[in-house]
């Protein structure tokens, strides 16, 4: 171990000697079957990683499409029904088949047993059910597309989704309800596990704060999935016989729909961004040496965003005529949710206080995230305010605030976790420089994507929309611009993360000196995990607990 | 381990002891103990039975919303459900939990025979149910009042022509029964499919009771079946009340 | 405001400007964008603090800087503190924010009624005295306007972004937005609920004129016949009138002057009559029974248009006496055409 004070902390064992552990869950078995029957949650989540990749490319693709169209405020790319048929299916897609599932079913997947110090998730053959109804409702959401497109918004609104549409909403109606189903199941077995499977010595308060956040966002999909399930399938059958549920002419209330529809999907926003918000307190604490300032108020506030969370959803709907009382409360209660995420952006502040901080990759995407998150929440105060909200709800300010926090926020995590951890699960390094290369072009890229953004909103340019007044060209070609740096931003780790998994260099067990339960195993790591069960005898993030373990096997060692 | 494993019940305890150094086939390597597969099951099965209530629960605050907005076609057409039968049904049902709940206790006790009687009983009454429930939905089919394009409102615009002791509707309110019919139709449906798959279950569990895999101790699957079926029951125990008795005057 | 006019103009007009700010055209506009500026200067008082914090402990607790971490559990002080600032700041915004949306939403007593009826993909506006204007709307300066709009088939959103007002327009359901235009001019008026294929096609212009320019407008746009004489006709061609008489035997209630009164319903409830009452109780009779009649209205669910519905009800929102509803019952039945004299009041909109 290198004990000359650097600017990193990374310490990778001798090039020359090291090898990848002949014996780990990677070549554990071979052949495609025993990847696509495993029941090893180390598998599945490379398999989830895989496929998740492969759906963000194609929403990307999309998200390309769309600024392309913006370019000009003429409508001279593609017809309007085309360009509808594009946000629909960048939402679908980027929503329930990436953002959703992104970080809790790779990596959450991959480590939340591990440390937890379990084998496996409680149960392996569910999880590997729920990848496979995942498969299913990415195949009905792309048989959609090839077979002619939705163009309902991912939002599905009735009456317009059930009467007055003719592409293919129940096919990608049902498509997100398997896809929903999948992340019932990995909600499921998270929670089964976390209560269940923690080995000896790890009480509640010992699990790392990215189990918190976990245990957090599974309870929001264990409850709010199955009601957008039931709202898609009364859509499905007032589509099919037109029963009137949600038809005005026959008595129905559309609202109906948006208030079951928003039950799940303004939860579902934090299903999104609580997994990430567990990445950034790990990436955090490990680059500052520190434990996490304040654990159990970022622990609590992670499930006091998912209380609040489900009582906040008409804030989505304050310009349709929802009573004015009502209104009043929604407004007040979605105050309140925001407040525990002002406070886990401070404890992370605090937590670099005193601390010992190196600026690796995933370090860069950390502070990226915390910038962009806190931006992008406090713009959702602008939205739950409600007189505010009247002027910027249904505008650009919309489309650039929840970017702010799926894109600014989540993705930046996602990309700080997949950095930080893919020394683990392949064995092997990233290159350094490139990715900071990345990093930092991700984020120019993003701020010049999504800030003339909130300038146009203001402006009044409505969302949706496929042409628009040429007053708004400058900002939006701006975007545009911004949007093509991202991409590179993205394309980047995409290449060098697959060239690294032949020439990385060999990462060992623990590159970044980092306390938590899987850093204390080999990469990759066993198929069984452990080769005997762990005793946790410490605190998460303790630090020297981890130099005396370190001192103790030098010593044994020499 | 946690203080969860502390106290188990006390014949699981018996059977533990008794078990001690077994290792039965069905554990599965990455659980510790029997025990935590065992708990991990069933509150996983707890789990998924809350996604089920939630999943009900949005139909449950639609009927809600629609019988406060819609009363009086609410009241009328619930009245036209047949209570004998919908009664008939909820005996059968209940006869079905009950055996369930023995098969559970026989599985427990390790009674192979009692076990495979006991889950083609629950199946019998299961299929009796749907049975009437089919039977329900032919009826509502020949008086045209399954919503769609074939709905007729004109028992309820002009119930005396049907010698049905109603108020007539007007013809708006009359119209919204069809909202009625939907959700009657939508949460006994969603109730009916979820006895379905109950009923496969059912068959290939007799099955496996009958090749004697719950004869060792290892009852996790028809406990957590019994979970599930006891939560059908209930569900048909809220339906029933909500939308056969509901506007029922027994002493007119 | 706080800020002194003056320098708030100045402010407001340069950033229009420089194209990156709406144009101030309404009175309401001063309001929104002072809890606008508010809530920037707190994002950017927010982010500047956590960048500052970022960027202070990472050049100060670098690692070359600072080689061993000093563990500190937590502060409860320090979490109070950041607990309970975010808080207040936000219980403020809340509050502020209520304020102004019921000042958004709450029409003043003295405001003219517009009708909007939006549908895949056009803005109909239909004036009381009859002009009709498609993706267009003219109003006059300085006058509050309350739009009552309707969908005739999927959500729409009304939106003028130069006078900071939305409001979904819903379909089965009258919701409503007012407005006091400040400046003449032409705005954006755009359809902001994703509505279909042409969503971005249903985009109009509100044209704000001077009193005169509108007194002007309306004579020279009018198409000779108003709304409420349009319900006229419909109220007898409908053969509304035949129970709605006014006389003492008649089958239904007497509609002279009940707009604005409060009607005790057949189930004992208090209902004011407004003009989404008048249209539900068009289309759905059954639960709108004033006491002491009987259920026998029929529904006209699918028979009347959005626009037949919005001229009956601005002919009953008119309707002062009944003597007019006799004599067009007489005139009916001798199969003649209504008489073109406009009824009282219809020039002036009449709000009791």
């Amino acid at each position: 171990m290198s004990a000359a004070i650097g600017n990193t902390i990374l310490s990778l064992p001798d090039q020359a000697t090291a090898q990848i552990p002949k014996r780990n869950y990677i070549n554990n078995e071979h052949g495609l079957l025993s990847w696509l029957l495993t029941g090893d949650h180390k598998r599945i989540a490379i398999l989830y990683l895989i496929s998740i990749t492969f759906f963000f490319f194609i929403g990307g693709a999309f998200a390309g499409l769309i600024r392309l169209e913006l370019l000009t405020p003429q409508p001279d790319l593609v017809a309007a029904d085309t360009y509808n048929k594009f946000f629909t299916m960048h939402g679908i897609i980027m929503i329930f088949l990436f953002l959703v599932p992104s970080v809790p079913a790779t990596l959450g997947n991959f480590l939340i047993p591990i440390m937890l110090g379990a084998k496996d998730l409680a149960f392996p053959k569910i999880n590997l059910l729920s990848w496979y109804l995942y498969m299913i409702g990415g195949t009905l959401t792309l048989a959609a597309l090839v077979l002619g497109g939705v163009d309902t918004g991912w939002t599905f609104t009735t009456p317009l989704s059930t009467h007055y549409l003719n592409t293919h909403v129940i096919t990608a109606a049902t498509a997100i309800f398997i896809a929903g189903f999948s992340s019932i199941f990995t909600g499921l077995n998270f929670i089964v596990t976390i209560h269940r499977m923690r080995c000896p010595g790890m009480t509640w308060f010992r699990m790392p704060l990215f189990v918190w956040a976990h245990y957090a966002a599974s309870l929001l999909m264990v409850l709010g999935t199955p009601v957008l399930a039931i709202a898609l399938v009364l859509v499905a059958l007032e589509r099919l016989f037109g029963i009137g549920v949600f038809d005005p002419t026959k008595g129905g209330d559309p609202l109906l729909f948006q208030h079951l529809f928003w039950f799940y999907s303004h939860p579902a926003v934090y299903i999104m961004i609580l997994p990430g918000m567990g990445v950034i307190s790990e990436v955090i604490s490990t680059f500052s040496r520190k434990r996490v300032f304040g654990y159990t108020a970022v622990a609590f506030s992670s499930v006091a965003i998912a209380l609040f969370g489900f009582f906040v959803w008409e804030h989505h709907m304050f310009i349709m005529g929802v009573s004015n009382y009502s209104a009043l409360v929604f407004s007040l209660l979605t105050m309140l949710v925001a407040v525990p995420s002002a406070i886990k952006i401070f404890n992370w502040a605090f937590t670099l206080q005193k601390g010992s901080i190196t600026f690796e990759t995933p370090m860069l995407y950390a502070f990226g995230f915390m910038g962009l998150f806190t931006i992008g929440g406090l713009t959702g105060v602008f939205l739950g305010s409600l007189g505010m909200d009247i002027h910027l709800t249904e505008t650009y300010f919309i489309v650039a605030h929840f970017h702010f926090v799926m894109v600014g926020g989540m993705l930046m995590a996602f990309l700080a976790g997949v950095h930080f951890w893919w020394p683990k699960m392949t064995g092997r390094m990233y290159p350094e420089s490139l990715s900071k290369l990345a990093a930092v072009t991700t984020f120019i890229g993003f701020n010049l994507t999504f800030l003339p953004q909130f300038i146009l909103g203001y402006l009044g340019m409505p969302r949706r929309y496929h042409a628009y007044p040429p007053e708004f060209q400058v900002l939006n070609v701006l975007s545009t611009a911004g949007a093509t740096v991202l991409g590179i931003g993205y394309m980047l780790p995409m290449l060098y993360l697959a060239w690294s998994l032949k020439y990385g260099a060999i990462a060992g067990d623990n590159p970044w000196q980092a306390t938590g339960l899987e850093w204390q195993i080999q990469s990759p790591p066993l198929t069984e995990n452990f080769l005997e069960t762990p005793i946790m005898d410490h605190e998460a993030y303790d630090y020297e607990w981890l130099t005396n373990k370190t001192k103790k096997e030098v010593t044994t060692v020499g | 381990m946690d203080s969860t494993l502390a106290t188990p019940h006390p014949h699981e305890t018996v059977l533990h002891a008794e078990h001690e150094h077994v290792v039965l086939p069905q554990h599965r390597h990455h659980f510790e103990t029997e025990e935590q597969q065992r708990e991990a099951g069933s509150f996983g099965m707890w789990l998924f039975l809350l996604t089920e209530i939630m999943f009900f629960g949005g139909m449950f605050f639609a009927y809600l919303l629609y019988r406060n907005w819609y009363y009086p076609a609410f009241a009328v057409a619930s009245n036209q459900l047949s209570v004998p039968l919908g009664a008939v049904n909820t005996a059968v049902l209940i006869s079905s939990g009950f055996c369930m709940a023995i098969g559970v206790w026989a599985a427990e006790v390790r009674k192979r025979g009692v076990l495979v009687v006991m889950l083609i009983l629950t199946t019998f009454f299961g299929l009796i149910f749907l049975g009437v429930k089919a039977d329900e939905y032919h009826e509502k089919y020949e008086l045209h009042h399954i919503p769609g394009s074939s709905f007729s409102t004109s028992m309820f615009v002009n119930p005396a022509a049907y010698g049905i002791k109603e108020e007539p509707l007007s013809p708006d309110m009359a119209q919204k029964t069809q909202i009625f019919f939907f959700l009657y139709f939508a949460m006994t449906g969603m109730h009916a499919l979820h006895m379905i798959i109950g009923i496969v279950l059912l068959f290939w569990l007799t099955w496996r009771a009958h090749r004697g895999d719950f004869s060792a101790g290892y009852v996790a699957p028809i406990e957590n079946f019994g979970l599930y079926w006891h939560f059908v029951d209930i569900v048909w125990l809220f339906l029933f009340p909500l939308l056969y008795l509901i506007n029922r005057h027994p002493l007119h | 405001m706080g800020l002194s006019p003056v320098l708030w103009q100045f402010m407001v007009k340069w950033l229009h400007a420089s194209a990156l700010f709406p144009a101030e055209a309404s009175g309401i506009s001063p309001y929104v964008d002072a809890l606008y500026f508010f809530l920037l200067l707190m994002t950017v008082v927010g982010t500047a603090l956590v960048a500052v914090l970022l960027l202070v402990f990472s050049i100060r607790y670098r690692r070359e800087k600072n080689p061993v971490a000093t563990q500190v559990e937590g502060s409860t002080l320090l979490e109070a503190t950041w607990t309970i600032i975010p808080l207040a700041i936000f219980l403020v915004t809340f509050v502020w924010g209520a304020l102004l949306y019921f000042r958004i939403y709450n029409p003043p007593a003295n405001a003219m009624n517009i009708y909007v009826v939006g549908k895949q993909w056009m803005w109909k506006a239909e004036h009381p005295g009859g002009q009709h204007e498609i993706n267009a709307l003219h109003v006059p300066m300085g006058q509050p306007v309350q739009l009552t709009m309707i969908s005739q088939d999927v959500f729409h959103s009304f939106s003028i972004p130069d006078f900071r007002i939305k409001r979904e327009v819903i379909p089965g359901r009258y919701s409503t937005v007012w407005f006091e235009a400040t400046q003449a001019g032409t705005y954006h008026l755009f359809c902001t609920q994703y509505c279909g294929t042409q969503h971005s096609g249903m985009v109009g212009t509100i044209t704000v004129l001077t009193p005169d320019d509108y007194k002007k407008w309306l004579q020279q746009s009018t198409s000779g016949m108003s709304l409420a004489q349009n319900g006229e006709r419909l109220f007898a061609s409908m053969g509304c009138n035949s129970c709605h008489s006014g006389n003492a035997a008649a089958r239904g209630p007497n509609l002279a002057g009940v707009y604005g009164a409060k009607l005790t319903l057949t189930d004992g409830s208090q209902m004011l009559v407004n003009d989404a009452y008048l249209r539900d109780a068009i289309l759905n009779p059954s639960q709108h029974v004033t006491a002491g009649f009987a259920p026998i209205m029929p529904t006209y669910q699918g028979q009347i248009s959005e626009d037949g519905l919005i001229d009956l009800v601005e002919y009953i929102k008119n309707m002062q006496s009944n003597y007019r509803v006799q004599q067009t019952q007489v005139t009916a039945e001798s199969d003649l055409a209504a008489p073109t004299t406009p009824p009282q009041g219809t020039n002036e909109t009449v709000k009791p």
